[in-house]
């Protein structure tokens, strides 16, 4: 995939929450093939914003467009997850009583996610590889048939991760994939994600600056709602708003 | 098949259902048909008929336990889809009584007493079997389809579907007291006297229907299991777990509720169908709030989200209560009552639970609801 | 002549609240104290402190001399019993002229021991002899029920009574109702004019309990064979059914508002409590019903006390000492539930739900079991009766108490939850436990009193509903559903949507029961309710924000 242009472009977004802005006529676009980190402050309106592009808040105002001129507002969760936007949450969000594989399974883009074709739908061979496949990537081979609520927390937010991947989305929301892992699992997820944008545009949300500092080439800050600055990492730390954002909050940048 | 979680706990299942079966289907019949009369071993027809009553409410908890152990969507009005397919088998049974009646009517007593002149245009269907059968398939299936559509496409969940299905048995209750509803009122309808040419006093035909009903658990059964084992039955345990992922894997999850809603809703129908000709009444009794609920607590007692539990819990409960009336009529309540209570706290896992646990080997799998991210 | 027995009922009610009608002189006095204090009490209510009550103020009547009986009336006492029904009717046309209430414990006598066709004879006697009493009691309520109970029984001798009564009377719905009788009576008087005149007059007083004997006046004036007169009366009575049709409409719209506003108080006086557990701790308690009925026989077994321990001029007091005695049971009892079963639930939502549904069983069979299934609690005096706004409209105090109560209550909630340290505490642990925690709140304290304060109300709820039903086993299932739906209905996230969904579900009941029956109307409600759910389907008032979706 090799298309030039914005795969996602928000204009105006306002969400409202009785009263508070969360996000606040916020403009953002993501261009193919392109990984994107987004820092901020707490309550900057990282997350809400993902929540907005993947249908799971509705604005109260602004255009959301996807790839060629899709309109995604409007649309409910699981329409824009067909389209292709995959979403892995904060908090890693699987299904803890089935298996590894299981899961995963049941992520597999098929043509049809209505109740019948799932009822009497058997895996081909080739989805079976595209799974062992994912689980090589993932690396969860070899807990496949564990049950999903018994792994690390690391090991959740990669079967996550890979479960959106098997979606085939061509963008990737991820929200805090490196929150509460270790050192070493920082840096594989950090290759894992660089390795998926070479397919996939990918929007990242990160606390962690060293891991922002591995994965970005472009990174966006959103504060109160809209986007404050936006370039690479060496730019946006050089930033004065930046600078006195954080500082004013938190020595996250440092 | 590469895809199970823990295949030595289903071939466990398998096992015991093997050995259910078997016991149900061939040595309780035998046991009442060989040993005489006075034997230690004689099974009579009254306790084989109460068996077949409750491997008939067997049905009735394996649609919850589909839509509440494997989904996690707790409905307290099972016993209306249960009432409709009694009250549907219970109006063709009504017709076969003919002039036997105590007023020698072609009419049931219940409009002979009412003054009616002539049947209701709804109960026409009812006069042949062929319409007792589908009504009391189709009835609730249509009812469920159109109120689960109302309750899931509006994204009704959790305890808010439960206090709304609780709300729906206690309006259904009220409607099948009313007299003007045509069904009998509070006295439902009874003294019924054949079945497509059997009479129903007579043994054999008892024997025959708790035959049936054997056979219809076990389909139901071999139903439920088929369900599960798809892919969709791991949509259902995915919904249970967290709804919003399925939604973003690209299902709709309400379409799943309303399927198992209606799947739950048919099979309680058939339940009903098949408790009337062996119990021989139906009352609005059997609709209301409480025995909705009770249907929740054999599934939870055997446990949830194991379609064996769902089955067994029914026996088991329904057992007990018909040992424990007799000799101690106050304190079933109290016992209901302290098993809600107790399984809840103690054994959310039930007896499967427990046996799983006793007999080791593979890890107890948690099937109790987990808390979603985000609940308080 | 036909008489549409439900109206006779409503007025006659409060007469058949009443012990007996002969014993309740004098008493009002302690009635306008006893409504005094409830009010104050009410003011006090929302700060829940233990009232102690000074002993109640013990007012003595002498009960009136019976005066010396004449002859002519025992011998019509002894002509009574006769075989000979005219020896019987002249009896009885002695007694009725000549009697007063003073015979009615001998009548009494005489029919135990009666025949069938004595006792007919007998029954007219003792009501006329009876009302005419009650007539100048001191007791407005009891005045009026003896008037229209004098119209019930058709006997033209009471028109004078009725006359002489209605023009000392002063209370102005008494002498309405006196004056409403007496004509009635009227209407079957042999006079062409004085039946004229008695049909003009209801007209004009709007009396809605002639209007079936009013239309058949007109119907009686439509056939072929009417003579004349039939033609006039006629001819008044179109005018005067015209007239009190046209203003019975309106009545009805007004008591079906009351009734509407009477019915959501209920609901809401039930749902605060469930709201309150619901929505800051997020349990369902299914035993909310029945620790309303725990506060209800609480209120029972105060009043055996009174009846067993006090003298009966003290009794009306149970009431008030009730009130602290039903919510310390309750909540005691929720106390104890909380800290037994609940916590161990928290944050399983459906879990609460069977678990409470189980102790509700428990708690029900074990009242069928100790206190049997009929009990009924006898309302103070203050209670009974009703206030006659305007002709047609009729409130009834226990329901006025019962609207008045549930205002308070809203009131105290909102006080305790927004003004006061406390209600802080329970939101600061609603909304962060752990944080609450590090600032050093007691959290598990905070969720005890919180569960207890809220099963307290639903004690207050029960004690209320005392005054309008009887005090059974189901009493807590009767509601329960109802007020479910009203927590479902408002949402979880404020009060506001409580008080809104209660009045929205109770004053559409009652306006859709007159039209589809009781019945219907529950089912209409639940089709309602879902389809509000279709439009917004966390009710209401629905928490906005990061944490909304659970």
């Amino acid at each position: 995939m090799t298309e030039e242009g914005l795969i996602l472009k928000c204009e105006n977004v306002t969400v409202d929450y009785d009263g508070f802005k969360a996000l606040n006529s916020c403009n953002f676009s993501v261009h193919y093939n392109e990984l994107r980190v987004v820092i901020g402050p707490n309550g900057a309106g990282k997350t809400t914003l993902l929540d907005v592009i993947c249908g799971k808040t509705k604005p109260s105002a602004g255009k959301v467009t996807f790839g060629h001129n899709i309109e995604l507002l409007g649309k409910n969760a699981e329409d824009i997850t067909k389209l292709g936007v995959g979403r892995k949450f904060q908090a890693p969000s699987i299904y803890g009583n089935l298996s590894v594989w299981q899961n995963l399974d049941l992520s597999l883009k098929r043509a049809s996610k209505g109740v019948f074709p799932t009822l009497v739908g058997r895996s081909s061979p080739a989805e079976r590889e595209r799974i062992s496949e994912a689980l090589e990537t993932i690396g969860l081979t070899a807990q496949a048939h564990t049950r999903a609520g018994s792994l690390s927390h690391g090991q959740k937010q990669w079967l996550e991760i890979g479960m959106v991947i098997l979606q085939d989305p061509s963008l990737l929301l991820v929200d805090e994939p490196v929150a509460g892992m270790s050192d070493k699992e920082t840096e594989q997820t950090g290759r894992l994600l660089q390795s998926l944008s070479e397919k996939h545009a990918i929007v990242v949300i990160e606390h962690d600056m060293d891991f922002v500092r591995q994965i970005a080439r472009i990174v966006t800050v959103l504060a109160e709602g809209t986007v404050i600055c936006e370039g690479t990492v060496e730019k946006v730390q050089g930033d004065e708003h930046v600078r006195e954002i954080y500082l004013g909050r938190a020595k996250v940048a440092h | 098949m590469p895809e199970q979680v823990a295949p030595q706990q289903d071939s466990r299942e398998t096992i015991s259902i093997y050995a259910m079966g078997f016991i149900f289907l061939v040595v309780l019949p035998l046991l009442n048909v060989l040993p005489s009369d006075d034997s230690w071993l004689h099974l009579s027809d009254f306790r084989l008929n109460q068996f077949g009553k409750f491997l008939a409410f067997g049905i009735l908890a394996l649609g919850l336990d589909l839509i509440w152990g494997y989904c996690g969507v707790l409905s307290l009005g099972q016993g209306v889809f249960f009432g409709f397919g009694a009250y549907c088998m219970g109006m063709y049974l009504a017709l076969q009584i003919g002039k036997e009646s105590v007023y020698g009517s072609d009419l049931p007593d219940f409009m002979v007493w009412n003054q009616f002149k002539e049947l209701p245009l709804f109960w026409y269907p009812f006069k042949t079997f062929i319409g007792g059968l589908l009504g009391g398939i189709l009835v609730p299936v249509i009812f469920a389809t159109v109120f689960g559509f109302l309750a899931f496409r509006s994204r009704i969940k959790g305890v808010y579907f439960a206090i709304i299905t609780q709300a729906l048995a206690f309006a259904a209750w009220l409607v099948f007291n009313r007299n003007d509803t045509k069904l009998g009122g509070t006295n439902g309808l009874t003294d019924f006297k054949q079945l497509v040419g059997f009479r129903l006093a007579d043994p054999s035909t008892q024997r025959g229907l708790y035959i049936l009903t054997v056979l219809a658990l076990a389909a139901s059964y071999l139903l439920c299991r088929w369900i599960v084992a798809s892919r969709a039955g791991k949509v259902l345990i995915a919904v249970r777990d967290s709804e919003s992922r399925v939604t973003f894997s690209g299902y709709t999850p309400w379409n799943y509720k309303l399927f198992v809603f209606v799947v739950a809703a048919g099979l309680a129908g058939l339940s009903g169908m098949l408790y009337v000709p062996q119990v021989g009444i139906i009352t609005p009794a059997m609709v209301g709030v409480l025995p909705s609920l009770e249907v929740v607590i054999w599934v939870a007692v055997g446990g949830r989200g194991t379609l064996i539990g769902a089955i067994l819990g029914a026996v088991a409960v329904n057992y007990g209560r018909s040992l424990l009336t007799n000799y101690f009529p106050e304190a079933w309540p109290f016992i209901l009552g302290g098993l809600f209570v107790i399984v809840v706290t103690v054994f959310p896992d039930g007896l499967v639970g427990m046996m799983r646990r006793f007999f080791g080997g593979g890890q107890a799998a948690d099937l109790t609801m987990q808390k979603a991210p985000g609940e308080r | 002549m036909r008489l549409r027995p439900s109206c006779w009922q409503c007025l006659v009610r409060p007469c058949s609240l009443g012990i007996e009608g002969g014993n309740e002189l004098g008493r009002h006095y302690e009635k306008t104290l006893m409504r005094r204090v409830l009010c104050a009490l009410a003011i006090v209510l929302p700060v829940l402190l233990p009232i102690g009550f000074a002993p109640g103020v013990v007012l003595a009547e002498d009960q009136p001399l019976e005066p010396a009986l004449a002859t002519p009336l025992d011998q019509a006492l002894v002509d009574l019993q006769s075989e000979d029904a005219a020896v019987r009717d002249k009896a009885v046309a002695i007694l009725i002229e000549q009697g007063d209430a003073s015979l009615i414990p001998k009548l009494d006598d005489i029919r135990v021991v009666a025949g069938r066709a004595v006792r007919q004879a007998i029954k007219p006697v003792v009501d006329l002899l009876k009302n005419r009493a009650n007539l100048s009691s001191d007791l407005p309520d009891f005045r009026r029920s003896a008037a229209s109970d004098l119209a019930m029984t058709g006997r033209r001798e009471a028109i004078p009574y009725l006359e002489l009564a209605a023009a000392k009377e002063q209370v102005w719905w008494v002498k309405y109702a006196m004056e409403e009788s007496a004509y009635f009576l009227g209407l079957a008087a042999e006079d062409h004019s004085i039946r004229l005149a008695a049909v003009k007059k209801l007209g004009e007083l709007r009396s809605a309990n002639s209007l079936p004997a009013l239309k058949e006046l007109v119907e009686a004036g439509n056939q072929a064979e009417a003579t004349e007169q039939q033609k006039t009366l006629a001819a008044a009575a179109a005018v005067a059914v015209d007239q009190i049709e046209s203003w019975s409409w309106w009545a009805n719209i007004i008591e079906t508002i009351f009734r509407g506003i009477s019915l959501s108080s209920i609901l809401l006086i039930m749902s605060l409590g469930l709201a309150v557990v619901f929505g800051l701790m997020g349990v369902i308690n299914m035993a909310h019903g029945e620790l309303m009925m725990v506060g209800a026989y609480a209120t029972f077994v105060t009043q055996q006390a009174f009846i067993d321990w006090f003298s009966p001029d003290v009794f009306d007091w149970y009431f008030p000492v009730s009130l602290p005695i039903a919510f310390i049971a309750a909540a005691g009892s929720g106390w104890l539930l909380e800290a037994t079963i609940i916590r161990f639930l928290y944050g399983r939502l459906l879990e609460t739900l069977l678990a409470t549904w189980g102790v509700s069983l428990i708690l029900m069979q074990a009242a069928r079991v100790y206190f049997g299934d009929l009990t009924a609690v006898i309302a103070p005096q203050a209670l009974r009766g009703g206030a006659q706004v305007m002709v047609g409209v009729y409130l009834p105090y226990n329901r006025i108490f019962i609207i008045l109560l549930s205002i308070i209550c809203v009131v105290g909630i909102y006080y305790i939850l927004f003004g006061s340290n406390l209600g802080m505490r329970v939101r600061a642990v609603t909304q962060n436990r752990n944080m609450s925690a590090c600032l050093g709140i007691p959290t598990r304290k905070v969720d005890s009193y919180t569960f207890a304060f809220a099963s307290g109300l639903a004690g207050i709820a029960g004690w209320a509903l005392t005054m309008v039903g009887n005090v059974d086993p189901g009493l807590g299932q009767n509601y329960i559903v109802d007020s479910f739906m009203v927590v479902v209905t408002g949402g979880v996230g404020k009060l506001a949507g409580t008080i809104w969904a209660s009045l929205g579900i109770g004053g559409l009941n009652k306006i859709i029961e007159p039209v589809t029956g009781a019945v219907y109307g529950k089912v209409f409600i639940l089709i309602g309710v879902i389809m509000f759910l279709q439009w917004r389907p966390s009710g209401l008032f629905a928490a906005k924000g990061r944490s909304a979706d659970a």
